[in-house]
C-alpha cells in the first residue's frame, strides 16, 4: 500500500480508490499535546486544498487541508474521546478521515517517505 | 400570572450531585464555601421574583396570534436568592485582590486604591465625551499631562492616546508606518517579526495588509541579528519587535537592529507590553524605536483581565508623529488646552491617517495611570521596574535547580522567568503543574507560551508581591516540580480541591453547552 506525504505534514495511504489521511509524527511533535480533533462529516465533498479538519493542541489550533480531492467516507470517531491518539499513534490509530479519491493524478506531486524525511530534515 | 416568590422556599430542594472527599456532607457544601447550582435549578418556575400587578382583565388584547401561548419559563428567584446566587459564584472567582496572579506577559500587578479614589471623583467619573469642550478642560488637562509623562518616559516625539488596548495600539503604530511609507510613495510589502515577539504582532501586520516573515531567534533567546540584517531590503516596511521579549530577555542589540532597519529604509515598531521592566531606566526613543504602544493596564497598574478595560497609547518618533490619528489634545503656548477633531482640524495635521475610535480613549484608565505616575514620581517608577526585575530573578534562581530554565545561562532575566517541561516524567506536562498550582492556592502561570520553548511556563511576579508571597510560591513550585519529575499520578487529575476537578477545557471551548436544556432534576 503506497504512502504519500505532503509539505503540510499529512500522510495519505491509498488502497484502490480509498485514501486514509492523517498528520505525521513530525506534525504531532511540533503541535504538542493534542486536546481536540474535529473530523469532516461523511459525505462531505472536499476539493484539494479545502479545509477538512481541525486539530487543537495546548499550543495552537490548526486547520488540516485536504491533500487530494474526494468524498469523505468516514471520520475517525475514536478521536472524539481520545484526541491524544494523534500523539501516541499519529501514523496509525490516530488517522483523521477516509475519502474516495476523485482524481488519482493529484497524488503524483506528493512525496514518498524518503523524500518527506529529507524535507523534514531541511526544516530543523 | 406567576405568583410572587416571597420566601425562596422550594419544595424538594435537592442535595448536591457533586459531593466527594473524605468527609462528605449531605448538602455538598464544604463549610461555608457553598456548592452552587445553575440559576435555572434554583427557585421555582411557577413564581416570579418581583410583585407585578395583575393586568387589567378588560384591557384589549392587541397581540392576537402573536400572544405567548406557553410560559416563558424563566427562573423565578426572589431578590435574596438572586443576590446570593451571584455572590456565591463570585466567591469562586480568583483575582489579584486575593493573591498572586503570576500570569507571564500579562503584568497582573496590584491596582492601587488611590487610583480608584481619583477616578471616582465626580469631575472625572461623570464627564461625557459629548459634553461641550469648555466644560471638560480638566479632563483634557489629564490627557495632556499623561501624554507628557509618556513622551518623557519613552524619549519619543508624540503620542496617540486613543487606542483602546495593546493590539489596537499595535494597529495604530503599523498604520502610522504605512502612512509614512505611502507619503513618500514607497509601497513596501513585508513586515519582519522575530520568533521572540508577541503573537499579536504578526496578526497586526497581516491585518494591516502586510506579508509577515519570521526572523529566527538565536540560541540565547534573542533576535538573530545577522538573520535580520540578511533579510532587510527595499521590500521591507519594518520590523515588529517585543522588548523585553517574550522569553523575558532584553534585546541587547536593539540599537543595532533599529540602525540596520533604518539604513534599509524601514521603520521600527516595538511592542511595549513589557515596558514595565525598563520604565525609568531605558528610553525606547534612544534605541531607535519609531512607534511603541504602552499598556496602561499593565505598566501603569490600571485594572484589567475582566476587571477593567485596556488602554494602549502609542508613542511615536519624529518620523511618524505627523501621521498620528485624530483626535489630538493640544496645549497652546498660552496654556490653553484644545481638542482637535475632524470639524476643527483645518490643515493643522495634514498627514494624520484618520481616526481609530469614536471618542478620545479610555478616560478612566488615563486618570488611574496619571495617578499612579504622580504618586510614584520619577524615582518611584524607576524603583518599580527594578523591583519587578528583582522579583522575577529571585523566582528564576529559586527554581532553576528543580526546573529547566532554558535561558538561565544567558544572564539575568527581566520582569518574567521562563521554564520548560524538560525533565518531567513521561506523561507529565506543564498543564499538570498549572492545575497543581490551583490546588496550592495560586493562579497558574502562562503556559505553552512562548512557543519557542517546549512546555513553556512563563512566570511574572511583578513588583507588588512581597518576599513572603514569593517564598510561598517557590515552596509550591518546588513541590510540584518534584512531583512532575517523579511522575506523581495524582498530579494528572489535579485540581482536587477546586469547586470542580479537572475540566475538559478543549470541549468546553469547542462544543460549549450554552443553553439550558429545560431538564430540572428537582
Amino acid at each position: 500500500m503506497p504512502r504519500y506525504f505532503t509539505e503540510e505534514h499529512e500522510w495519505i495511504d491509498v488502497e484502490g480508490d480509498s485514501a486514509t489521511i492523517g498528520i505525521t509524527d513530525y506534525a504531532q511533535e511540533q503541535l504538542g499535546d493534542i486536546v481536540f480533533v474535529e473530523t469532516p462529516q461523511t459525505g462531505t465533498e472536499l476539493a484539494k486544498g479545502a479545509e477538512a479538519a481541525v486539530v487543537e493542541s495546548v499550543k495552537a489550533a490548526s486547520d488540516v487541508y485536504a491533500p487530494i480531492s474526494g468524498t469523505v467516507t468516514e471520520g475517525n470517531a475514536a478521536l472524539d474521546d481520545d484526541p491524544e491518539l494523534v500523539n501516541s499513534s499519529p501514523e496509525d490509530e490516530g488517522w483523521f478521515f477516509r475519502l474516495t479519491v476523485s482524481d488519482a493524478s493529484e497524488l503524483e506531486g506528493l512525496m514518498d517517505e524518503a523524500a518527506y524525511k529529507t524535507f523534514c530534515e531541511g526544516l530543523d | 400570572m406567576n405568583k410572587m416568590n416571597a420566601s425562596g422556599w422550594k419544595p424538594g430542594t435537592p442535595v448536591s450531585v457533586d459531593n466527594e472527599g473524605d468527609y462528605p456532607t449531605v448538602t455538598g457544601n464544604k463549610a461555608l464555601m457553598l456548592e452552587e447550582r445553575l440559576v435555572f435549578e434554583l427557585g421555582t418556575r411557577e413564581t416570579c421574583g418581583v410583585d407585578l400587578p395583575e393586568p387589567d382583565a378588560s384591557a384589549p388584547n392587541r397581540l392576537g396570534k402573536f400572544a405567548r401561548r406557553k410560559p416563558i419559563d424563566l427562573p423565578g428567584l426572589s431578590e435574596p436568592e438572586t443576590v446570593r446566587h451571584y455572590t456565591r459564584l463570585s466567591r469562586q472567582n480568583y483575582a489579584i485582590d486575593l493573591g498572586l496572579f503570576p500570569l507571564g506577559s500579562c503584568t497582573m500587578k496590584h491596582n492601587p486604591r488611590l487610583n480608584e479614589k481619583v477616578a471616582r471623583m465626580p469631575g472625572f467619573a461623570d464627564v461625557h465625551p459629548l459634553q461641550p469642550v469648555d466644560t471638560i478642560k480638566g479632563a483634557l488637562g489629564v490627557i495632556d499631562e499623561l501624554s507628557h509623562w509618556l513622551i518623557e518616559l519613552t524619549g519619543m516625539s508624540a503620542v496617540a492616546m486613543s487606542p483602546k488596548a495593546g493590539a489596537h495600539g499595535e494597529l495604530c503604530g503599523i498604520l502610522c508606518i504605512r502612512a509614512a511609507l505611502e507619503a513618500r510613495g514607497d509601497m513596501r510589502k513585508v513586515v519582519l517579526v522575530p520568533e521572540s515577539a508577541h503573537g499579536t504582532n504578526p496578526a497586526t501586520a497581516a491585518f494591516a495588509g502586510y506579508e509577515v516573515e519570521d526572523i529566527p531567534a538565536a540560541p540565547d533567546g534573542r533576535v538573530d541579528l545577522d538573520a535580520l540584517k540578511a533579510r532587510l531590503g527595499p521590500d521591507v516596511a519594518g520590523v515588529m519587535i517585543t522588548n523585553p521579549n517574550t522569553c523575558g530577555l532584553f534585546e541587547k542589540d536593539m540599537k543595532a537592529i533599529s540602525d540596520a532597519v533604518h539604513a534599509a529604509g524601514g521603520l521600527v515598531y516595538c511592542d511595549g507590553a513589557n515596558f514595565n521592566a525598563i520604565m525609568g531606566r531605558v528610553r525606547p526613543g534612544d534605541l531607535g524605536v519609531d512607534a511603541m504602544h504602552i499598556n496602561l493596564h499593565k505598566t501603569f497598574s490600571t485594572p484589567h483581565g475582566g476587571g477593567g478595560p485596556g488602554s494602549g497609547p502609542v508613542v511615536l518618533s519624529e518620523a511618524l508623529a505627523p501621521f498620528a490619528p485624530l483626535p489630538f489634545v493640544v496645549k497652546d503656548a498660552d496654556g490653553e488646552i484644545r481638542l482637535v477633531e475632524e470639524e476643527n482640524v483645518g490643515d493643522e495635521f495634514p498627514g494624520s491617517f484618520g481616526r481609530m475610535t469614536a471618542f478620545h480613549g479610555q478616560m478612566g484608565m488615563f486618570t488611574r495611570a496619571l495617578t499612579y505616575i504622580l504618586s510614584h514620581g520619577a524615582d518611584g517608577l524607576r524603583q518599580a521596574s527594578g523591583d519587578a526585575v528583582l522579583n522575577a530573578n529571585y523566582l528564576l534562581r529559586s527554581l532553576d535547580d528543580v526546573l529547566d530554565a532554558p535561558f538561565g545561562d544567558a544572564g539575568h532575566c527581566m520582569h518574567e522567568a521562563l521554564f520548560s517541561d524538560h525533565g518531567f516524567a513521561e506523561g507529565m506536562s506543564t498543564l499538570d503543574v498549572a492545575k497543581g498550582l490551583i490546588d496550592e492556592g495560586f493562579h497558574p502561570m502562562t503556559m505553552y507560551f512562548p512557543l519557542v520553548v517546549h512546555g513553556a511556563m512563563l512566570v511574572e511576579p511583578t513588583e507588588t508581591e512581597s518576599k513572603a508571597t514569593l517564598d510561598q510560591f517557590v515552596v509550591a513550585m518546588r513541590s510540584l516540580a518534584e512531583r512532575a519529575k517523579a511522575g506523581d499520578e495524582t498530579l494528572k487529575s489535579a485540581p482536587h480541591h477546586a469547586p470542580r476537578a479537572r475540566l475538559d477545557e478543549a470541549h468546553a471551548a469547542r462544543k460549549p453547552v450554552l443553553a439550558w436544556n429545560g431538564q430540572d432534576d428537582a
